[in-house]
């Protein structure tokens, strides 16, 4: 009880910096650099700093913040519209994936395993530890792209015209970014339960 | 037949559909297919969990 009244008697600068390795986590996987996580998060802190009265008690400080992160992130992807879609060397992947889910006549290799009791799953911490560290194996271009979607939020005509995209093409990286996930979170979770 | 798609082309659609409005006859197949299929409904099953993890982990990072 102690220390939560010690934080809440904190300056304002010391509460925000108490936050910011958390929001640096956020930014380092929707932006995948380093230089711009740490643009959008001093942003934040210094829209959090030069407007404290707008935060007021209408929610916590962690849930205002990331409300901010999100909006500079939005602008940092912006700015960078001409880097943040480069093609990653490592290419994608779809068609290996492809091979390994689907023989040539278009039936599964192996059927898709049941994934157990989902709600059970998402009440487990432990579960977005994985899901997180998936999304980061994800390349660059591909990350920024599907975070954008899933993390931000945003439709994907706005991810279209912010990043200049042909709805083809960010479906392509969308759908491939989902068998992605798909695939680690099968050999990483739900592959793991079945044997144990 | 217009309406027939294999598991390969099903999954696509399924994937598809959560950035997407598929057309109608695309719809239908899928409806189909999936009334039919013994493991296609399996990974439609997991798609819905990954929409539900990632509805949760936006709730997470804002707690």
């Amino acid at each position: 009880m102690i220390s939560v009244l010690h934080i809440f008697f904190m300056p304002i600068e010391n509460q925000l910096a108490e936050h910011r390795s958390y929001l640096m986590r956020f930014a380092r996987l929707q932006l995948r650099n380093e230089a711009w996580a740490e643009d959008a998060v001093s942003e934040t802190m210094l829209a959090a700093l030069s407007k404290p009265q707008s935060f007021g008690n209408r929610s916590q400080l962690k849930t205002w913040l990331v409300g901010i992160l999100k909006h500079k992130v939005i602008d940092v992807l912006r700015q960078r519209q001409r880097e943040v879609v480069l093609v990653d060397d490592e290419g994608d992947g779809g068609e290996e994936l492809d091979a390994l889910m689907f023989k040539a006549d278009g039936h599964y290799a192996n059927k898709p395993t049941e994934w157990g009791n989902p709600e059970q799953e998402l009440n487990s911490r432990q579960f977005f530890t994985v899901l997180e560290a998936c999304a980061e194996k994800l390349p660059a271009a591909m990350g920024r792209v599907f975070l954008m979607r899933e993390w931000l939020e945003l439709p994907s005509e706005e991810i279209c015209k912010e990043l200049q995209l042909t709805p083809t093409n960010l479906y392509v990286q969308l759908h491939r970014a989902r068998l992605r996930l798909r695939e680690c979170l099968e050999i990483n979770w739900f592959g793991n339960r079945a044997a144990s | 037949m217009i309406l027939r798609r294999t598991c390969k082309e099903v999954s696509a659609l399924l994937v598809a559909r959560e950035d997407r409005d598929l057309p109608l006859v695309e719809r239908v197949a899928l409806r189909f297919h999936l009334a039919a299929c013994s493991a296609c409904p399996a990974f439609e099953r997991q798609l819905l969990t990954m929409r539900n993890a990632f509805q949760r982990w936006r709730h997470y990072s804002e707690e």
